[in-house]
């Protein structure tokens, strides 16, 4: 009974997939007049549970049809017969009712920093924030605020990844280790590293910081200068005063005012901002 | 004729463009021109669709940027 219940479902999605890949075909595309959940398009709910249905409410953005204004579309899920977290229903969402909705993911445990997106208001990782099972309150997804929108749930990293090419996150050396031998850390410098090196750049961070969102242009963010000191801090590079000297300037650090939204949004639970009062203080006494 | 902000950052996409194909292999350049040129076909936008005319002008800069990578000799349409 199991088996056949996932053949039908697979078989309307790919009746699904057919469709819109004739409509695209034609040049029209339909993702923002596209399909609402009804009860026939979901499978039938986990033996013995009543279905616990709940509405999610997702931002919609389609870039083949520019002049139509972003919008929110609803779907209702089942809750019994879905994954405990976010990202699972949003993948029986894409799955089930609409395969034109849009989104990074990967790993699917936080490890990968994909699924970045601010879901009822807080920028987290989709992977990591469990679904409240409640079926009063609607839940809504954005993608990170303040980044230019490529498609539906997916911002455009671009400059943020040029952002932390401009660190130069890597080790340099003044006079390199030789070659045949492991360039050794202390334990003691190695635990300085602790809180820094499990970054996983999902950019929650940067994009829930009013100074990177006004400045994104000069100023560098939390994610990136917390990388910065990464680099800084690692007893075995040996430019520290020379990436220091970079940042010397209004923008790149000195925009932070430790509003904290940083470590209070990070889904690793990380403290970005702690690691920039470092850089200011490192800076401060050169 | 006075251009408002928006029609002076397009036609100045549009040059840039040509000028980055200077930089190209010579006779890779009718066919760097007829993409540009199909790049910037006429579309049903309204002047006052300023949000799509932007998204466009981002998405037309990331290619310029792209095809402007010294290592990009030639261009093909299918």
């Amino acid at each position: 009974m199991h088996f056949s219940c996932v053949a039908r479902a697979a078989k309307s999605g790919l009746a699904v997939l057919q469709h819109v890949a004739k409509v695209s075909r034609r040049g029209l595309v339909t993702a923002t007049t596209s399909t609402k959940a009804t009860a026939a398009d979901t499978p039938a709910p986990a033996a013995g549970k009543a279905p616990l249905n709940k509405t999610i409410s997702v931002y919609r953005w389609d870039p083949e049809n520019p002049t139509v204004k972003p919008s929110m579309q609803d779907y209702t899920i089942d809750l019994n017969s879905c994954g405990p977290m976010m990202l699972d229903a949003l993948l029986k969402i894409k799955n089930e009712i609409d395969p034109t909705l849009t989104l990074r993911r990967s790993c699917r445990e936080g490890i990968c920093g994909s699924c970045a997106m601010n879901i009822n208001g807080v920028n987290t990782l989709a992977c990591l924030c469990k679904i409240e099972r409640s079926e009063g309150h609607k839940d809504k997804i954005y993608p990170l605020p303040h980044m230019y929108v490529i498609k539906d749930l997916v911002p455009d990293m671009t400059y943020f990844y040029k952002q932390y090419k401009s660190i130069e996150p890597y080790l340099q050396y003044k006079n390199p280790p030789s070659a045949d031998r492991e360039n050794l850390q202390t334990i003691e410098d190695r635990k300085k590293l602790d809180g820094l090196y499990e970054c996983i750049l999902c950019a929650c961070c940067s994009t829930s910081c009013p100074s990177y969102w006004w400045n994104q242009e000069e100023y560098l963010g939390p994610a990136v200068l917390m990388q910065a000191y990464r680099w800084m801090a690692d007893s075995r590079d040996q430019f520290g005063p020379e990436r220091r000297e970079k940042l010397q300037n209004a923008y790149s650090v000195y925009r932070c005012h430790t509003i904290m939204n940083c470590a209070k949004t990070c889904p690793k639970g990380l403290n970005p901002g702690l690691a920039i009062a470092q850089i200011k203080k490192d800076m401060a006494v050169e | 004729m006075r251009r408002s902000g928006l029609q002076t950052d397009v036609l100045r996409l549009y040059r840039d463009c040509f000028r980055a194909i200077r930089a190209k292999p010579k006779e890779s350049h009718p066919r760097f021109k007829a993409f540009v040129r199909a790049q910037f076909h006429p579309t049903n936008l309204q002047p006052r669709d300023f949000t799509a005319i932007e998204y466009l002008l981002r998405r037309g800069r990331k290619q310029l940027e792209a095809y402007q990578n010294p290592h990009v000799h030639d261009v093909h349409r299918q």
